[in-house]
């Protein structure tokens, strides 16, 4: 099952490697990560997504918990949360189809940020399947780059990861 | 104009200290005895500060790798940390081995080494790796240090990490100039550190859970690991196996934790352990686990293991530890000497009534088991066979020597045939099976016990992986007797080619061996070669005779090639599927 792991950590050199290393010693897999500092300089977050069974995922979670420089984990799949991820993709724009991609960006509450001779680059933000559902309803041909940072999550109300 | 300093001018400042000096200071501050090293470029300010002070003393390995080896077994010895110090670049790799090693089994030891000034790192300057990186899969944890304010409160977490929680090597790079530059030197007192706190406290609710499982139970199982050992729990593991009276059985690793002449002990279990052990972890219906893993050489195929249904308590310190490999019923996440105290106290004051009529039976299974006997080995009157030095040793040295040994053939038989009543007295290899530890171990034995009787066991294969610290034992004296069990193969791959690959011996036999005699000599040591059944009591006697008190013996025992290591649990085979070598 896809799960959606947040850490909070030491914001050290080489934090970000002992957390890939960790994955990719113990033949974990990572289909998302992403990071970058919290209000407080001291502490990173970042966001892992991960395929696994339970007992896998329960094994992540305790490995991760013993990197000295981790400060708290927490698996947002064990209760509400949200999930959100920002692509950037130029699209092909020309002359005749452009009123038709902007309609399709619409739909998907995209917000074109660049205009150019024939293209456009669209922003958008929502959970990894919508982006992928953007993508797939465009024709291949038409998309020119993509560039997506990978899911971030945050628990819902009360579910809060602070020290 | 040069400004000259007016005493009279009193100023404020604390004394100053060059990083390295600092860096002494803190090995001061932490009580260390030994630092086991060899200098090079990045670590030369280290060495001069090393050469300033008297308050330890360095031991000058002949290869970094066995300087690591050295650090780890006087703390496998002992229970303190071992300190090594090695100098970046090849001196650093070369330490990876030990580093590893020690990561495999536990063992709590800094590793001090050498790095480019911080203005060169990452110019491919000469000697440069990236220390860091390369032992970050190997390490509990590493430092890098780049601020000359942080090399005491580093070095106090390095010592604090690596011997807290489940012990592990933890590394300290230190680039050249700062051990070059000058501060004022304040040792912190105490540690605090948000992202790590190990729990030591079992809970009290699963700690009854557990007592009453293994009360109710019929056939109640003790397996025991290297925690018992790390965690210094030997006294409260065997208070706990005798008053519940139950049967127990440890790991390689965990040998020593509970006598092994009691009647209790089965002997240690796994892909080379006894008959009756093997069999009652297979067959017992509550099985409780204190410092051990479920590992692959130790439970075989985990499903064939799982295929008898069975409750299984396990006290670890380590959470990942817990349904790693096996799913756990009863998890008791603490430090194995307290639950252990917790479940005694608890004994006390509960009284548990027992299963007591259902436990006598069991005993009585374990004694049919017990009673085939299949450790028993047959001698020869032409041939050494390898269990019978062993078996010397022991009586020789009347079971209370410190035992280093390589990996291998030998290593099984060391074990098997030397039971071990005192933790720490058995110094193996056991997780990463690395050739090559004993010499350097038995030398970090010796060093920290220096009247003790420390025996090397080993093979002629694995003896020349780290044979060049027979220099190092002249040097500081190490009366170590090196145990050489020589079949002229790599005996246990020999085996495995027996078994599973039609005798087509693939290089595995030693060729071209030297005269261990004369190589013995030329060290400045004592060579023995024996070769008849009849002289190797005799042969130990010797050795060990006061005469020989204060030298190294190089003993080349010429064993009998064919032998094999018996019982044995073919790989991907379960428990109960072993081969015992009696099959007709």
């Amino acid at each position: 099952m896809r799960h959606i792991i947040s850490i909070l950590m030491e914001n050290e050199p080489g934090a970000l490697s002992r957390v890939a290393g960790l994955f990719s010693a113990r033949g974990y897999n990572i289909e998302s990560l992403t990071v970058a500092t919290t209000e407080d300089a001291t502490l990173s977050r970042m966001t892992i997504v991960t395929s696994a069974s339970d007992a896998v995922i329960e094994q992540i979670i305790k490995q991760l918990n013993k990197l000295i420089d981790v400060v708290k984990v927490l698996d947002l799949n064990d209760g509400k949360h949200i999930e959100r991820e920002l692509m950037l993709i130029k699209v092909k724009a020309s002359a005749a189809h452009r009123d038709e991609m902007k309609r399709m960006c619409d739909i998907f509450r995209g917000r074109i940020i660049d205009v150019a001779d024939g293209s456009f680059t669209i922003e958008l933000t929502g959970p990894g399947h919508k982006l992928d559902a953007f993508i797939e309803s465009l024709d291949t041909s038409a998309i020119l780059e993509t560039v997506r940072t990978g899911a971030s999550g945050i628990g819902r109300g009360d579910r809060i990861l602070k020290l | 104009m040069t400004q000259v300093s007016n005493p009279n001018d009193k100023q404020e400042t604390s004394p100053q200290f060059t990083g390295a000096e600092i860096l002494i200071k803190c090995l001061h501050e932490e009580k260390v005895e030994f630092v086991f090293g060899y200098p090079g470029g990045a670590v030369l300010n280290i060495y001069d500060a090393i050469y300033q002070q008297d308050k330890f003393k360095h031991i000058l390995v002949r290869h970094e790798q066995a300087a690591l080896h050295a650090a780890d077994a006087y703390s496998r010895s002992t229970g303190k940390v071992g300190v090594a110090l090695v100098t970046s670049g090849p001196g650093a790799t070369n330490a990876v081995t030990g580093i590893a090693t020690a990561y495999m089994d536990s063992i709590p030891i800094v590793v001090i080494s050498g790095q480019v000034p911080t203005y060169a790192i990452g110019e491919d300057a000469f000697q440069e790796c990236d220390t860091v990186g390369i032992t970050r899969p190997c390490v509990k944890h590493n430092f890098l240090i780049k601020d000359i304010n942080d090399i005491a409160s580093v070095m106090k977490k390095a010592f604090h990490v690596a011997s807290t929680g489940r012990p592990g090597p933890v590394l300290v790079d230190i680039p050249k100039d700062i051990t070059a530059t000058l501060n004022s030197f304040e040792y912190p007192k105490t540690v605090a550190m948000r992202s790590y706190n190990p729990i030591t406290k079992g809970h009290s609710g699963q700690i009854k859970k557990a007592l009453k499982l293994l009360a109710e139970a019929k056939r109640p199982m003790v397996y025991t690991g290297g925690g018992v050992v790390l965690g210094n729990a030997a006294p409260e593991l065997t208070q706990f196996i005798q008053s519940l009276g139950l049967p127990t059985t440890s790991t390689l690793m965990g040998l020593g934790g509970y006598p092994a002449t009691d009647k209790q002990s089965l002997g240690w279990l796994g892909m080379h352990g006894t008959y009756e052990a093997n069999m009652a972890v297979q067959e017992c219906d509550v099985l409780i686990a204190v410092g051990a893993r479920f590992d692959d050489r130790v439970i075989g195929n985990p499903e064939h293991f799982l295929s008898r249904p069975r409750t299984i308590i396990h006290i670890d310190i380590d959470p990942s530890s817990i349904s790693k490999r096996v799913k756990i019923d009863v998890p008791i996440v603490g430090d194995v000497k307290s639950v252990l105290a917790d479940l005694n106290d608890l004994i006390k004051s509960e009284k548990p009534v027992q299963n007591t009529v259902a436990l006598a039976e069991w005993m009585q299974q374990i004694e049919v088991w017990r009673a085939k006997k299949f450790s028993e080995f047959t001698l020869d009157d032409k041939l050494i066979k390898p269990q019978q030095v062993i078996k010397s040793l022991y009586e020789v040295t009347k079971g209370d020597a410190f035992i280093t040994s390589d990996v291998g053939q030998h290593q099984m038989w060391a074990a098997q045939y030397y039971p071990f009543d005192k933790p720490r007295r058995w110094i193996n290899s056991g997780g990463l099976g690395t050739m090559g530890v004993g010499l350097p171990y038995a030398m970090g034995v010796q060093l920290a016990h220096p009247d003790a009787q420390v025996a090397c066991v080993t093979g002629e294969a694995s003896i020349q992986m780290c044979i060049q610290e027979l220099s190092t034992c002249k040097q500081y004296e190490l009366p170590i007797k090196v145990i050489t069990l020589n079949n002229r193969y790599m005996g246990m791959v020999r085996q495995w080619q027996e078994f599973f690959y039609e005798n087509r011996y693939s290089e595995s036999y030693m060729d071209a061996l030297p005269d261990f005699i004369k190589l013995a000599e030329s060290y400045g040591h004592i060579g023995m070669r024996i070769t008849d059944p009849a002289d190797v009591e005799g042969a130990l006697r010797e050795a060990f005779s006061p005469k020989l008190k204060d030298r190294l013996v190089f003993m080349d025992f010429i064993t009998d090639q064919s032998e094999n290591v018996f019982p044995m649990i073919p790989n991907g085979k379960g428990l109960s599927e072993m081969i015992t070598g009696k099959e007709s």
